[in-house]
């Protein structure tokens, strides 16, 4: 078995009025960045995912994502897995 | 009329819906999260007010998967009637119960004031004491009431008449100063296709009796009465 950690990116879908994300680049604007722009905010998800190989892994995060983790009306999410260490049969 | 009021973890109007519940006449029944059956002869459930797991990672996201929900969702299906208040209406949506969901006020800000609430449609087992276009005042008190969902499922729910409340003046004409959160088409509450189940972000149960100020909130438990009796008739 391998251990990987997800690193998951959960935000509103693009069709959703994102008001933090408004807030904010207003608040840019106001700073003298008006190059800056699209502000999306989401929230950042950390998990380790135990598995025989990348796509178990990869599926196993994708099912957390779709039961639990997002809400597929109003969210959108992706992800990234890096293998940590083998788990050695000892 | 048996009304079962959901306790989670973190809900606080439970005590206030049951008080509602018995105002209108109702046996009421304690539920927990953790139960894994219901009581016999239940009529109504109601999944209340509150910050169910302190609304962590999504308001209503993990009272979803509480034991109780495999009943209720169960009970739903059925036909029994589900009444979801505020962090209840949230819960609906995350089971899938109701369509669309609740996401961060527009404003950003918790809102907690009076509102006024038209009726739009009266052939429901919510609303058949109320006159078409009745206007009713009642509180919300939540972070999270923005109703979104797509262009279709709104489309879907205006055919349908599954919009029961929408927010508007008090002389009941919808504007953009009347919705408290930024809902699209000023949505209060929805039901769902069957009418068995009802999502209200606003509180009639803290509007029950003239003393908190408004009893308009009672017309929601009389209209569950009357549909009971009628039934039963």
């Amino acid at each position: 078995m391998k251990t990987y950690t997800a690193n998951i990116t959960v935000t509103l879908r693009r069709a959703i009025l994102d008001v933090q994300g408004k807030a904010v680049e207003h608040a840019l604007h106001s700073l003298h960045m008006p190059s800056l722009g699209n502000v999306r905010i989401g929230k950042h998800i950390e998990l380790t995912v135990t598995a025989v190989d990348h796509d178990s892994a990869s599926a196993a995060v994708r099912e957390a994502c779709d039961k639990l983790l997002t809400n597929p009306v109003m969210e959108d999410y992706q992800f990234t897995l890096h293998e940590l260490a083998a788990v050695g049969a000892e | 009329m048996n009304v079962g009021v959901v306790t989670f973890p973190g809900s606080n109007c439970d005590a206030d819906a049951r008080y509602g519940a018995s105002l209108a006449g109702a046996t009421v029944h304690a539920l927990w999260h953790k139960d894994t059956s219901l009581p016999p002869g239940l009529d109504v459930i109601i999944l209340p007010g509150g910050f169910s797991y302190g609304d962590y990672l999504r308001t209503g996201a993990i009272a979803r998967f509480s034991p109780i929900m495999h009943e209720v969702i169960g009970f739903a299906n059925g036909g029994g009637l589900v009444f979801g208040i505020c962090n209840g209406f949230q819960i609906l949506c995350e089971s899938g119960l109701l369509p669309g969901a609740l996401i961060r006020n527009r404003n950003l800000s918790f809102v907690c004031k009076d509102v006024h609430l038209r009726v739009e449609n009266t052939d429901t087992p919510f609303s058949n004491v109320c006159s078409q276009g009745q206007v009713l005042r009642i509180p919300v008190a939540h972070g999270e009431g923005r109703y979104t969902a797509s262009d279709d499922v709104i489309k879907g729910l205006e055919d349908n008449g599954q919009v029961l409340f929408r927010y508007v003046t008090a002389d009941g004409v919808p504007t953009d100063e009347s919705n408290p959160n930024g809902s699209l088409a000023n949505i209060a509450g929805i039901t769902n296709a069957t009418r068995n189940v009802m999502g209200l972000m606003p509180h009639p149960e803290r509007a029950c009796e003239p003393l908190l100020g408004s009893a308009d909130g009672m017309a929601v438990f009389q209209s569950l009465l009357r549909h009971c009796n009628a039934n039963v008739a």
